[in-house]
């Protein structure tokens, strides 16, 4: 009986808390907004792919073979734009200006080389500050030359052949939005959970939460419902747009990444409802969240691979819930997980979760002490 | 004292000197903002430099050898060798299938059992096959560069063996100019500074004013006889100068700490950094100015001012890469502009060609956001 009126109870603060949620249209408008807004701008920004550079030549020789190569490098996708340069001077400044990513010079004997069948070696000059985009658009130029040279020179005794799994055009956006619907979870759920303690205590209300008959376990439960159900459906809803618009596929099963975006969810809960039993303002608390926020998306594997990282972040990034997730997410999206792929990293998911609640209840609990 | 009511227009250092001293003390009072300007930069800064490490080295690739001939034991051999593949060795396809699944293996090198038959035949038949993990685009181009590279050596070696030359007919000499080993922590740091920036400006400012609108002291504030310019004043020169605190920890970290060359001059630097806080600082103040509510004012400046500043400024993605529309919003994000100046002064020093058009774009930015807070400000003030 006592049971069933405890169940009311929350059932009761559940409700109350997704209506204060989602009492006024600012909320709301608080919470989709930003969503649209990076379900638009993300999978397009944030490629590391390299277009529409600017490529520079300096030709210093007019035989066929030269103006051959140059042609087929003004056509290679990754320029569209080239510059053609008269001496060294210029090809100096158009890398200072930063006019050009890079700068290609054919030297004046190359025709003449080539036709002979001697080595002959072109230049190509770099701009460094933007090594890794830099690189990339280096080794499309490499593959141009390589191919040149394969039709000039000798048959070579093998060939290579090389094939993307999951992704067979490397598009970036199969990438980008599987990684968006973790990390546009994350933010919601944080500032729910989060703020929503912070608040309270603000605004003086959580004295009165305290002397009701709920335990603190049943107020962060309560409180983590709203958590969960925002970051449940603004996850579902990129991965919808992700399949419908963006046409990544989605090979994996559906329930298994709703349960690992429960899983998931449950531990972002955690971490905030800790941030927010020890914050004593809503500045604070959103600060908090911050202050865990980035370094979490930083080091999840999203922006950089994890295992270039220094052997002590590889370690920080194993217990940061968001690159288990985003394994996860981009299993089931492109690979097709199921349970025994996606197992490891669930359960580390799980674990995480049972860790940051524990903490938060010991935080909370000596606080309604005091 | 005459009666009158107090004069606003009046402009009174005194004043401002006070309202700078209250807030500075708000500031040090409250752990919370020490920690955003100290305890933050610090930390990203250091994730940014060994988190975020574009420079791929050594990758997990597993080498298929369906073959034993001569060919298949030269090419695993260099394989288990290079300073870029860490190999992991495999007799059939089947067996390294789940380890791409699962992620545990990047790539694959697989070759196939007739591979020395077909080289030793010489038709050209003979094929290396290469197997990406698509899922991480940027690591399966790696992963290709890299079997690449091994192919070559191999065809290198085999010429060499044969004693022919191994020169190839054509080839590319690259030159890397202002970072010539390409440590990408060398355009990343400065780069991130401009984040620190971004969140001191506008993300700590607006929830620190929103918080005087919620609280109802905002109120208490206007009806004394403070000025507008005294009030916006009073709210961003302490900000203004915990944001150079934090420029200076940022910059001795960056220079002393992760050896990132500084080749320009600080006084530009103080320029920029000046000039870019004008934008952040009148964001933040807008924005709580606008929305006079944390959550509210938290979330905007969130996705108005941080993530362009992060995602949108060339920081880490190329903006000449993004499509026409997003390329023309960066033109609104002063990061933008921010950033190449502060990779153009760490790496290449005071190239005028570059940092002009910036330091102008930066001023523009300045003015518009300080001019719309102003404007703003007084309507609320009237309203």
């Amino acid at each position: 009986m006592a049971e069933r009126v405890m169940w009311n109870r929350i059932v009761a603060l559940i409700i109350k808390e997704l209506r204060q949620l989602l009492s006024s249209r600012r909320n709301v408008m608080v919470l989709l907004t930003p969503l649209i807004l990076q379900l638009a701008i993300f999978p397009f920004a944030t490629t590391l792919e390299v277009k529409n550079a600017t490529l520079a030549i300096l030709n210093e020789d007019e035989g066929a073979p030269a103006i051959e190569l140059i042609q087929r490098l003004s056509y290679a996708s990754a320029f569209s734009q080239v510059i053609s340069l008269h001496d060294e001077d210029e090809q100096r400044q158009v890398i200072d200006r930063q006019a050009a990513l890079l700068s290609i010079r054919v030297p004046p004997d190359f025709s003449r080389k080539v036709l002979a069948g001697e080595p002959v070696a072109l230049q190509a000059l770099i701009d460094g500050r933007r090594s890794n985009a830099a690189q990339i658009a280096f080794s499309y130029i490499q593959q141009v030359t390589a191919d040149f040279s394969r039709e000039y020179g000798a048959q070579p005794p093998a060939s290579l052949v090389v094939r993307n799994l999951y992704n067979p055009n490397l598009d970036y956006i199969w990438f980008v939005l599987p990684c968006l619907v973790a990390i546009i979870a994350t933010v919601g759920c944080l500032l729910v959970t989060a703020l929503s303690l912070a608040r309270e205590r603000e605004e003086g209300t959580f004295d009165q939460l305290l002397v009701t008959p709920l335990t603190p376990a049943y107020i962060m439960l309560g409180k983590s419902v709203p958590g969960i159900l925002v970051s449940m459906t603004q996850g579902a809803i990129i991965a919808l747009a992700a399949v419908f618009v963006y046409g990544v596929p989605f090979v994996g099963s559906i329930w298994l990444l709703a349960l690992a975006t429960f899983a998931y969810a449950l531990s972002l809960c955690g971490v905030g409802l800790l941030i927010s039993a020890i914050s004593s303002s809503q500045q604070q608390a959103f600060l908090g969240v911050f202050c865990y926020m980035v370094p979490s998306v930083v080091l999840s594997g999203y922006l950089a691979p994890v295992e270039n990282m220094p052997t002590f972040l590889r370690g920080v990034s194993e217990a940061n819930p968001l690159t288990h997730f985003i394994i996860i997410s981009k299993g089931i999206f492109l690979k097709g997980y199921g349970l025994t792929e996606a197992g490891p990293a669930l359960l580390a998911l799980l674990g995480i979760s049972v860790v940051t609640m524990i903490l938060a209840h010991t935080v909370f609990w000596r606080q309604t002490k005091t | 004292m005459t009666s009158a009511p107090v004069e606003r227009s009046g402009f009174s250092w005194r004043r401002m000197s006070a309202l700078c001293l209250k807030e500075t003390r708000q500031i040090v009072r409250d752990p919370s903002s020490l920690l955003i300007a100290i305890v933050l930069p610090v930390v990203l800064l250091l994730i940014f430099g060994f988190g975020i490490s574009l420079d791929t080295n050594r990758l997990k690739i597993a080498v298929v050898l369906e073959d034993d001939g001569a060919e298949a034991v030269r090419l695993a051999s260099m394989a288990a060798g290079s300073p870029y593949i860490d190999p992991v060795f495999a007799v059939t396809r089947d067996e390294i299938a789940p380890l791409l699944k699962q992620g545990k293996v990047r790539g694959a090198i697989i070759i196939p059992q007739d591979f020395t038959t077909q080289v030793l035949e010489g038709r050209g038949a003979a094929q290396l096959q290469v197997l990406t993990d698509g899922s991480e685009p940027n690591t399966a181009n790696f992963v290709a560069s890299y079997a690449q590279g091994l192919f070559k050596g191999w065809l290198a070696a085999r010429a060499d063996a044969n004693g022919v030359s191994a020169a190839e007919p054509i080839s590319i000499e690259p030159r890397y100019w202002f970072n010539p080993t390409t440590v990408s922590r060398n355009y990343l740091i400065p780069g991130s500074i401009s984040v620190v920036m971004t969140i001191i400006g506008a993300l700590l400012t607006s929830l620190v004013i929103a918080r005087e609108w919620e609280r109802g002291t905002m109120e208490a504030l206007l009806a004394t006889p403070v000025s507008r310019t005294e009030l916006l004043l009073s709210k961003s020169l302490p900000y203004y100068l915990l944001a150079l605190v934090a420029m200076l920890i940022c910059v001795l970290i960056a220079v002393f700490l992760m050896k990132v060359p500084f080749r320009g001059s600080i006084w530009l630097l103080l320029l920029s950094t000046s000039l870019f806080l004008g934008s952040a600082l009148g964001m933040g103040l807008l924005l709580s100015t606008v929305t006079r509510n944390q959550f509210t004012a938290a979330q905007s400046a969130l996705n108005a001012a941080f993530l362009p500043a992060s995602l949108l400024s060339g920081l880490i993605f190329e903006i000449s890469s993004m499509p026409a529309i997003v390329q023309a919003i960066t033109w609104l994000v002063p990061a933008r502009y921010f950033v190449k100046i502060l990779q153009t002064l760490f790496q290449a020093g005071d190239v005028a060609s570059v940092l002009l058009p910036n330091l102008l774009f930066l001023l523009l930015s300045a003015l518009f956001w300080l001019g719309l807070t102003a404007w703003k400000t007084r309507r609320r003030l009237d309203g």
